[in-house]
């Protein structure tokens, strides 16, 4: 394999990594004050924290990650999407900085406040949402590159049915994974009011996430029809996207193996969001950056994927160890330490 | 005066967000080694009085995490949205230690997870004193990874130019550039020295507005024991840095010592002032200290800014900028060592209210300095972004957006810090010492700490 399917490899990996930790996370945020709004707080808030106050900061990692190992591998890209995500970019990390900061100062300071706990809930969903934009923008036909650099054409994002669709599937997804996650940890802390009301959470938010990916699809379609006709080409993987789903939703619906359908789940993205990927390439940013062009140089490429490979060997068990401290720990996660 | 155009925008807002940054960055690299020297000694000696002092400023660590974190991931984002053609390059020799840097922030973020919610889950308390060490260790990693990038900036080394695309590249050579050894070891040293007087100074705060007990004096004890050895330490750093400047960055010597003409026997000069014709007024002059300070022999030969073209000097006045360091930290220096002095007799008090008072002063003195040293670095470094080879107007965003997101930030940072401020004294007034260890260690809430 060439260090350039090695790096998009990689990130891509940690990208869907992040992919799952952070919506986890995001949709626990709305859940939060959701539940506080309709007076159910009792019921899952207390769940919510046990599990997210270990991690959060691990979610943010894979994000520094992904981006951090983007422009290492692959240079270019900081050009083209530094230069053009300035305020979409800018605004994703003030939304970040205030979720994660107010996280912090709600849950290890000494009071509850509905202000945080309202930026908390809000940030959830927009926070995904702008960072949508990035994979909106790869996809070629919001940029333009003139004589004095590369700029985003923001009125054709702004009216674009393809970016609103994206958007939109960001956030139904975010809530659906979440949920799905929430049931399983619920369920595992013996917890039968949260899962109960998790579990309604899931089935409800599970055929939004549905439609939300045929109306992307349909909009790719339009949008950029190389990159859907490629897709096209991959049929079989959001086939079995798509045999996950129901398998997921069949085992919620019957009220069967959580820990099953939260890992059909997934498994649905992991297909989706490979299938997509796969097809995407060779471009990284249609039509000015490709896995070859924006590559990095031999020397760089093998160090960073040395540096990957002693990497993974001291975080793969120190992770496994978070794990079973924390979510495979059955007293941690009842509560009784 | 001064274009605010896109390139100095992002100057600006680069500045801001890394101005704040190393706030919490210092906290973060220095206070888990405090606390983990606290939970050490707190086994050792079997005193539970240093055992809460390590639960405690964990509490408080965790706050300012948050606010490093966030901050952290936006200037790592910020790079590569200000910076873009700069990273284009740069980023091809460089991105080994920035990808490295993350791993030591995964590894950090696992360690201090585990650390924070595992007090009472051990039997044998010292498994819990463990997972401090990768906690101290991993902030230490990150401190040095992204030095590494800072000082290849300075010193940049490990490519070749052919035309306008690099060949030869080797990342292990870039990321061990003359600068790097001197560079990690001062800020190393520094963030050690200001997280102990920091955490002094709160120590000292709360027996000058409380009663003091044998808990606090033995934190205060602690404290500036080590900030005083960190002191030293700091200084030697900082000396062997000066002496690295002499040798390989000259011009950012000269420029902060007003060091105009290369001559042997070099005078140091202390602050000052600078006439229209760069006439040097009210300065404090000290016969060849300069050329001891570059070269460890008081007749060797200083380069001056005559050597360098007229367009590649920094500016004069990071002149004060190396002198308020400097002056902060003999300030450190000389606190921390009356107070040790003092403890040693009898017949004094080291809790001496002026004393105590002036150990409050040198908490936030000390992060000052860093914000100085800092400055005086990185328009040292000026017009150069990558000494050398490219000018910071060259590696600068051309987007017109740069300046409300300016002000976005600054509005960012002013609530941030506003709010961590509270956050942190309603958590300590809520909940003091007195009240915790009665609570969790009722056997020696009142009298000695020993069982
Ligand atoms: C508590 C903070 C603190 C204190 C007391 C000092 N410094 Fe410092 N200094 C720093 C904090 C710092 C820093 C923030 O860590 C810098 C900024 C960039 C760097 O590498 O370290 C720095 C940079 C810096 C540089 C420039 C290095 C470079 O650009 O490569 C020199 C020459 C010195 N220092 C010298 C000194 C001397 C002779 C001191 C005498 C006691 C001293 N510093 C005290
Ligand atoms: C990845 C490494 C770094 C990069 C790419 C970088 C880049 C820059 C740039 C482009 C500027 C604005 C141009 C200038 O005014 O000099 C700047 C200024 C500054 N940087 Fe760095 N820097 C790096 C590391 C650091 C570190 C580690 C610190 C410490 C926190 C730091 C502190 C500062 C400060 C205080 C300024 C303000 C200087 C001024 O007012 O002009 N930098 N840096
Ligand atoms: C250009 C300069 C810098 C960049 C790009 C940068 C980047 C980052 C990022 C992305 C994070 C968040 C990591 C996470 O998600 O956990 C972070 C946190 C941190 N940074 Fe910086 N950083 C810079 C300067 C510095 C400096 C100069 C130091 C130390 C002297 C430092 C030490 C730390 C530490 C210890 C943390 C962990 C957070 C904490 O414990 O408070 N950083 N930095």
């Amino acid at each position: 394999m060439s260090y350039e399917l090695i790096g998009i490899t990689v990130l891509w990996i940690f990208l869907y990594g992040y992919l799952i930790v952070a919506s986890i996370d995001f949709g626990a945020g709305f859940f939060a004050y959701y539940a506080k709004q309709t007076k159910q707080d009792h019921i899952i808030n207390k769940l919510i924290s046990r599990y997210l106050s270990p991690v959060w900061e691990v979610t943010n990692v894979f994000f520094v990650f992904f981006f951090v190992g983007l422009v290492g591998f692959f240079p270019d890209t900081a050009y083209y999407y530094g230069q053009t995500l300035l305020v979409p970019g800018s605004i994703a990390i003030i939304l970040l900085a205030i979720r994660g900061s107010f996280y912090a100062f709600e849950n290890y300071g000494s009071k509850q406040s509905n202000v945080y706990m309202f930026l908390y809930g809000a940030t959830g969903l927009f926070i995904p949402a702008a960072l949508s934009t990035a994979l909106t923008i790869s996809e070629g036909g919001f940029i333009e590159e003139t004589a004095d650099g590369v700029r985003l054409l923001t009125g054709e994002l702004l009216t674009s049915p393809y970016s609103w669709s994206v958007v939109f599937l960001a956030i139904v997804s975010v809530l659906y994974i979440s949920s799905a996650f929430l049931t399983f940890y619920a369920n595992r802390a013996n917890d039968m009011d949260a899962r109960e009301l998790m579990r309604k959470y899931v089935l409800f938010w599970s055929s939004p996430t549905i439609i939300a990916s045929l109306t992307t699809f349909i909009a790719m379609s339009q949008h950029n029809n190389e990159h859907f006709e490629k897709m096209l080409d991959l049929w079989w993987m959001f086939g079995i996207s798509v045999a996950f789903f129901l398998g997921a939703v069949f085992l919620i619906y019957q009220k069967k193996n959580f820990g099953l359908a939260f890992i059909f789940v997934m498994m649905q993205f992991f297909f989706a969001f490979f299938g997509y990927g796969a097809a995407h390439l060779p471009y990284l940013l249609t039509p000015y950056i490709t896995l070859e062009s924006g590559v990095t140089n031999d020397a760089m490429g093998l160090a960073l994927v040395i540096a990957f490979i002693a990497g993974l060997l001291l975080l793969i068990p120190s992770l496994i160890l978070l794990l079973r401290m924390f979510l495979f720990d059955a007293d941690y996660v009842k509560g009784k330490k | 005066m001064m274009e605010l155009d896109s390139a100095m925008l992002s100057r600006m807002l680069t500045s801001m967000t890394l101005g704040f940054h190393i706030i919490f960055a210092t906290i973060g690299v220095g206070v888990p080694l405090m606390i983990s020297i606290a939970e050490f000694i707190g086994i050792k000696k079997n005193d539970a009085h240093y055992t809460l002092l390590a639960r405690r400023w964990t509490r408080g660590f965790i706050i300012t995490v948050a606010v490093g974190v966030v901050t952290g991931t936006a200037i790592g984002l910020q790079l590569s949205l200000l910076w873009p053609s700069f990273m284009q390059i740069a980023g091809k020799v460089i991105s080994l230690p920035l990808f490295l840097e993350t791993f030591a922030f995964f590894f950090e973020a696992i360690f201090l997870g585990a650390y924070l919610y595992t007090w009472d889950r051990f039997k044998k308390p010292i498994y819990h004193w463990l997972l401090s060490i990768p906690v101290f260790v991993g902030g230490a990693l990150s401190a040095f990874f992204i030095t590494t990038v800072n000082a290849f900036m300075n010193t940049p080394q490990g490519f070749d130019l052919e035309g306008k695309t690099l060949v030869n590249l080797q990342p292990l050579e870039a990321m061990f550039n003359p600068a790097t050894p001197t560079k990690v070891f001062h800020v190393l040293a520094s963030s050690y020295l200001t997280s102990a007087a920091i955490l002094a100074a709160i120590t000292a705060f709360i027996i000058l507005k409380n009663k003091s007990t044998d808990y606090h004096k033995k934190a205060l004890k602690l404290t500036m024991t080590a900030t005083f050895l960190f002191a030293i330490l700091t200084a030697v750093a900082g000396d062997l840095s000066a002496k690295f400047l002499a040798e390989e960055q000259p011009e950012k010597l000269a420029a902060g010592e007003w060091h105009f003409d290369t001559e042997e026997g070099a005078d140091l000069v202390l602050f000052g002032t600078l006439s229209e014709d760069n006439e040097i007024k009210n300065e404090i002059r000290i016969p060849n200290a300069l050329s001891f300070l570059a070269h460890g022999d008081f007749n060797s030969e200083v380069t001056g800014l005559d050597q360098i073209p007229e367009d590649e000097q920094p500016p004069l006045w990071i002149h004060y900028m190396f002198d308020l360091m400097v002056s902060l930290g003999m300030y450190a220096l000389g606190v921390s060592f009356l107070y040790l002095v003092l403890s040693r007799f009898k017949r004094w008090s080291e809790h001496n209210k002026w004393l105590l008072w002036l150990i409050v002063l040198n908490g936030p003195l000390a992060m000052l300095a860093i914000e100085f040293g800092w400055i005086y670095a990185e328009v040292g470094r000026q017009p150069w972004i990558l000494r050398g080879y490219m000018k910071v107007v060259e590696g600068a965003t051309t987007s017109p957006h740069v300046g409300w997101m300016f002000l976005l930030f600054l509005l960012l940072y002013i609530l941030l810090g506003t709010i961590c401020t509270l956050v942190l004294r309603k958590l300590f007034k809520d909940n003091p010492a007195e009240a915790e260890l009665e609570h969790r260690y009722p056997e020696i809430a009142d009298g000695g700490g020993k069982e």
